[in-house]
């Protein structure tokens, strides 16, 4: 263990010098506050910015403070890989509407995550299609619940209706191992001859 | 697991940032590295000053400030560029390879799936 003082463990150590971030996304109560739980050294810290139903944020809106507002909360944690290098993961839902977080989000990210839930596929594709447009490569984790019944994962390809080469993978959302291999999976992708960086 | 949300900010964010929904320079990315300089808190707005004597304590990321101090991203990126501008914040060297420099850019992968492994 190191000997940083507990109370200090919340700040990034003093050699890291770079910081990257993957997202980790999907449709709402699919497991990605639990998955960057899971995986992050700092207790997951959660930010919100309150945006107009349009999907702009309220403080453009100078004078008009009754438009409409929703909030989007997006979850976030920590892991050091290196001496010099941390990983954020950005827990965060899909929706398009949200035109300029998602442009915040996405600008610089590595790639996505796209956590589904094989029971509701169909809410997974608004979000793909949201990676595409912002030109993020992505690779799928179906979250295994307890409870669910197991979809081969040709069945789910199919339903997703992805591209041969994105890989798809099981994995538990509360297990470290599990989520670290899903991750694995994606960076791998990432460094298949052949992907874009956004 | 997620904690109440019932915590009302005092002030309206486009008081604490006077009016200004944009920073007044476009260097933050959420995982910008930002740590205080040595000067001291000085006579700042109490936003600012929290941000401030929170960076005392070492780098943190532009979420992870906003997260603790539970301000918008958007806000804490317009306080920290003032920050910035007027010294009492300097970011870290935080340049996730130009992605134009694809060997750059594929070093910075395998770095991250080194450190994955490593976990295992």
């Amino acid at each position: 263990m190191d000997s940083v003082l507990a109370s200090d463990r919340r700040y990034v150590r003093d050699t890291v010098r770079t910081a990257v971030k993957l997202l980790v996304v999907g449709h709402f109560a699919v497991g990605k506050t639990t998955f960057v739980g899971t995986l992050s050294e700092i207790r997951p810290l959660r930010t919100e910015e309150r945006m107009t139903q349009a999907g702009a944020l309220v403080d453009d809106l100078a004078g008009t403070p009754d438009k409409t507002t929703t909030t989007v909360a997006m979850d976030f944690g920590r892991l050091t890989l290196s001496d010099e290098l941390v990983l954020y993961l950005f827990g965060t839902p899909g929706q398009s509407r949200f035109k300029r977080l998602w442009e915040d989000l996405a600008r610089g990210a590595l790639g996505a995550l796209v956590l589904v839930d094989p029971n509701r596929l169909e809410h997974s594709f608004e979000v793909m299609d949201l990676l595409e447009t912002h030109g993020l490569t992505y690779a799928v984790a179906v979250n295994q619940f307890d409870s669910a019944p197991v979809y081969p994962l040709q069945e789910v390809r199919e339903a997703l209706d992805l591209l041969p080469s994105t890989p798809l993978v099981t994995c538990d959302a509360r297990d470290p191992i599990s989520a670290t291999r899903a991750l694995i999976a994606l960076v791998d992708h990432l460094l298949t001859p052949g992907q874009e960086y956004a | 697991m997620t904690p109440p949300r019932n915590r009302k900010a005092l002030v309206r964010p486009h008081v604490v940032t006077a009016g200004r929904a944009r920073p007044s320079r476009n260097i933050f990315d959420l995982v910008t590295l930002v740590i205080a300089t040595s000067g001291g808190v000085g006579p700042l707005t109490p936003e600012k000053r929290r941000i401030v004597t929170l960076c005392q304590g070492g780098a943190l990321s532009v979420a992870e400030v906003a997260g603790h101090l539970d301000l918008p991203p958007s806000v804490a990126k317009v306080l920290l560029s003032d920050l910035v501008d007027s010294g009492h914040i300097t970011t870290r060297a935080n340049a996730p390879a130009d992605p134009a420099d694809r060997s750059a850019h594929e070093r910075l992968l395998r770095e991250v799936l080194d450190g994955l492994r490593a976990r295992l």
